[in-house]
């Protein structure tokens, strides 16, 4: 089994308030796993550690074999660890298309480039095409990200992170603020993503983490509580208490 | 030899002192919500006309002016805070600058519409008048009588900001606004009490800056750039640290003026430079 | 102009072509320029000082329009042009096409110099160093009396004929032409540079720096580039206004000159392109016809519109114009 992502020992508190407490993940290539939790048990705050948009105070992040602890955020894209927020992080006077195509020429080295226009990138707008019609969004991607319904915003943050090509997607809560309806049908898109891609997703619908997940990871009060497969997840007492709501967090 | 630094010295505390009331408010404030004033010392300015006015016109006593100017400032920036500020709290920082460049450039013309252009020259009341002697040079009383009320200020700030309730309110907004709101702090309300009083306080130090710098519609410019670099090398939020780094620039200001004038304002805003660079939260920095 | 059609089709490529094609009020806009030869021969010295103000604003509007970066001392940039080509005439070369580019050299080079500095700070230390570097140059300017005539100004620069031929004019016939088409070809290149793929990384920048980053894109790769491109156009328009008057004030550094190209930039519309242009046209005329009255009543409207364009325009002139005419459109 080969890993994709893995962390050891990461540490991280606001003050004194710790949010992340030894916190060692693997994510082996290709795999699904949800990672789950009460609101404010730290997930978040994980991504971002691991994405290197916040510092850790101890512990290393590795993609791959490589240590990634010191990257800077951009770094770490290119190299293929990626992901998208809980709430959207767009670029609202952008079309949908603007915002895939600058996803796609950062990738292939091209977004430097000032002496030409847009529409010589023929290769770029084409993939970023794809993308959204892949994900449904054709026929809104001359819109102004801002126009776009919150749904469609929901899935432009998935296809923003798909033109950097990732290895390994972290997807924070992408279903949040979507009708249930709407959900499935984006965890459908997401399911159907190739099977290069390792995939942490965050996510409170136990029915959608129990379909989609092959290992579940739950985190309480900044610490990893267990972690297992869904069977062992839905079997396990604690988990039970910390979502019947017994468990002292936060 | 010494005489001439010690009394360098002295006007550059003194000098330094004005430069800490005037900026301190804008540090916390800053700090707690990243507002980019630039009309501070347009509030600064309300203090001093303030005095100018109830000496002039009404005849007060210097002194009794002094509280005056601290609440018709707070009490002016209160009426701006509701009005103008808040809607843009969480607009770009560009806004915030042309807003409030856009209110300086207004007080300046309102100051010398209703007072004229000129210098407002101010009558001290003769106990604060002179100077005394000691160790073989003479301190200003004005000047001592100005060092006395900043440093009682800035005691009762920081015991108000260590030991009060409101203090740890002001302190945790300043830390993490995020965290302070989950722990139920009301950020915007603290805020505008802290608004007022910092802009109480430029009004305070507007009024005592007349005798020593004077007073004219260019004060709203002139001492904002002085006051920005107190903030940015004193650190946001810090009221130790804008005591500090306004002693520093006050010091080297009057030192710089003394002994190497031909250098003028370079040498504070290379200081600046090289501060910001090195530690680009500033010396004393809460975050 | 990146206006957003109405009817958004779905073919990619072409609604791309269309946001760079020229729109006719382009057109119109550019042949109105050679309105003042014909119908206000008299102005013709202002209208050159307002050419050379808009090329300034336009390389404003590339780092603060389009990459979202706060400066309060780009004059700096102006000044060092202004006085780079001043100098070298005042030394015997008075070409002034290698007069403009040795005036973009040197703001280019000093611009990429402290690119590395802007390109790590934001917020307030930020404006700060802008402000700082700004009136650092300023009093270095002033202080350094030997090399540019610091407050008395830089006398004796002597600028050559264009090509040889065609003489400077008292009446600014050959100052207008001159900075008209100066402006019309760096404008060009703005143009493209905005509309390529570079330009949509500028505007990636200002709508979210946070998500820049998570999208791979080394933001402060781009900020330095912009920094330059655009130190490099505010030193040409500085050297303009050195050749088509053949003196340099030391106000060309001045804090005063940074504030009053952001406003003007601001009241057009930043972002927008024409909007540091259309911005410059109403301030410089505007102040030109009110200069009889004192500076600070002139300050005090200025203050009442940057309040009043923050509060209820936040897209400037430009901006409210085209949410009018889209709103005149759909009925
Ligand atoms: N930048 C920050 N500064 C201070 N506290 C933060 C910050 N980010 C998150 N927190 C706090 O850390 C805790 C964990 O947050 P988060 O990771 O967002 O939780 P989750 O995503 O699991 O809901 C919360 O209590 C939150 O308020
Ligand atoms: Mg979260």
């Amino acid at each position: 089994m080969t890993l994709a992502l893995s962390t050891q020992g990461v540490d991280k508190s606001f003050g004194s308030l710790v949010v992340a407490r030894d916190i060692a993940i693997s994510l082996p290539q290709g795999e699904r796993y949800a990672l789950i939790g009460p609101n404010g048990a730290g997930k978040t705050t994980l991504i971002n550690l691991m994405t290197g948009m916040l510092r850790p105070d101890g512990g290393r992040i590795f993609l791959g074999d490589e240590d990634i602890t010191a990257l800077p955020p951009a770094e770490r894209v290119r190299l293929g660890l990626v992901r998208t927020f809980q709430i959207n992080t767009l670029f609202p006077q952008l079309t949908a298309l603007e915002s895939v195509t600058l996803a796609v020429c950062e990738r292939i080295g091209q977004a430097g480039v000032w002496w030409r226009g847009l529409p010589s990138e023929r290769a770029a707008v084409d993939e970023a095409y794809e993308i959204l019609k892949s994900l449904r969004l054709a026929a809104v991607c001359n819109r102004p990200t801002r126009e776009l319904a919150y749904g469609q915003q929901r899935l432009l943050e998935i296809a923003l992170a798909l033109a950097t090509r990732p290895k390994v997607l972290l997807l924070d809560e992408p279903a949040a603020g979507v009708p249930k309806d709407e959900s499935t049908e984006l965890f459908n898109a997401i399911a159907g993503l190739s099977k290069d891609i390792a995939i942490l997703f965050i996510e409170n619908d136990m029915n959608v983490v129990f379909r989609f997940a092959s290992r579940i990871i739950v985190m309480v009060g900044g610490r990893i509580l267990v972690e297992g497969t869904p069977a062992e997840i839905s079997s396990d007492p604690r988990v039970r208490e910390v979502y019947l709501g017994k468990a002292h967090h936060g | 030899m010494i005489g001439p630094f010690l009394g360098v010295l002295f006007d550059g505390i003194a000098y330094g002192m004005l430069l800490f009331l005037l900026s301190v408010g804008l540090s916390v404030t800053l700090g707690m919500m990243n507002f980019v004033n630039l009309a501070h010392c347009a509030f600064a300015m309300v203090g001093g006309y303030t005095t100018v006015t109830l000496m002039h016109v009404f005849g007060w006593p210097f002194v009794w002016t002094l509280p005056m100017a601290f609440l018709t400032a707070a009490a002016v920036s209160v009426i701006f805070e509701r009005t103008l500020y808040r809607p843009l709290y969480r607009a770009s920082e560009l806004d915030q600058v042309l807003l409030t460049i856009g209110i300086a450039f207004v007080s300046v013309a309102v100051a010398a519409w209703f007072f004229g252009t000129v210098q407002q020259p101010i009558q001290m009341p003769p106990y604060l008048r002179g100077s005394v002697s000691a160790f073989g040079i003479s301190f200003g009383v004005y000047r001592l009588f100005l060092i006395a009320v900043a440093l009682a200020i800035a005691l009762l700030l920081i015991v108000t900001l260590e030991f009060t309730r409101f203090g740890a309110t002001v302190r945790a907004s300043v830390d993490n606004q995020r965290m302070a709101r989950g722990l139920g702090i009301d950020v915007d309300r603290t805020f505008a009490i802290t608004f007022a009083l910092g802009s109480g306080l430029a009004g305070l130090g507007g009024a005592l800056a007349i005798e020593i710098v004077g007073l004219d519609p260019s004060f709203a410019f002139t001492y904002l750039v002085y006051v920005l670099i107190v903030v940015a090398v004193g650190g946001l939020g810090s009221i130790g640290g804008s005591l500090i780094a306004a002693t520093l620039i006050g010091i080297s200001d009057v030192a710089g003026k003394y002994y190497v004038p031909e250098t003028g304002a370079f040498l504070i805003y290379l200081v600046m430079i090289v501060v910001l660079m090195w530690r680009p939260a500033g010396l004393f920095a809460r975050r | 102009m990146a206006m957003t059609a109405s009817t958004p089709s779905t073919d990619p490529h072409a609604w791309l072509r269309r946001q760079t094609r020229w729109h006719p009020v382009e057109i119109a806009f550019w042949l109105a320029t050679l309105l003042p030869f014909f119908l206000f021969p008299n102005y013709l010295v202002l209208a050159s000082q307002i050419a050379i103000t808009a090329l300034f604003a336009l390389s404003l509007d590339l780092i603060l329009g389009y990459a979202g970066i706060v400066s309060l001392g780009h004059a700096a940039f102006f000044g060092l042009g202004a006085y780079a080509s001043g100098i070298l005439s005042k030394h015997g070369w008075g070409e002034p096409l290698t007069g403009l580019l040795f005036g973009a050299a040197v703001a280019g080079i000093v611009g990429y110099a402290t690119s590395f500095i802007i390109a790590r700070f934001r917020h307030l230390t930020l404006i700060m160093l802008t402000l700082g570097f700004g009136l650092l140059l300023f009093e270095l300017a002033n202080k350094a009396h030997w090399l540019t005539g610091g407050a008395d100004g830089l006398q004796g620069v002597k600028i050559w004929p264009i090509f040889g031929r065609i003489q400077f004019d008292l009446w600014g016939y050959t100052a207008y032409s001159y900075a008209l088409i100066v402006l019309f070809v760096l404008f060009l290149v703005c143009r493209r540079l905005i509309h390529s793929p570079f330009g949509l990384a500028l505007r990636g920048i200002r709508e979210n720096s946070v998500r820049m980053p998570a999208i791979g894109a080394p933001s402060a790769a781009h900020i330095r580039k912009i920094y330059t491109i655009s130190a490099a156009i505010a030193g040409v328009a500085g050297a303009l206004l050195t050749q088509t008057t053949e003196t340099v004030a030391l106000e060309v550094l001045s804090f005063a000159r940074s504030a009053d190209t952001a406003v003007m930039l601001v009241l057009g519309g930043a972002g927008m392109l024409y909007g540091g242009l259309i911005g410059s046209i109403i301030f410089m005329i505007a102040r030109d016809q009110f200069s009889g009255i004192a500076p600070q009543y002139w300050y005090f409207w200025i203050g009442i519109l940057l309040i009043v364009v923050v509060m209820f325009l936040p897209n400037g002139i430009l901006g409210g114009l085209s949410t009018l005419l889209a709103r005149w459109r759909k009925p």
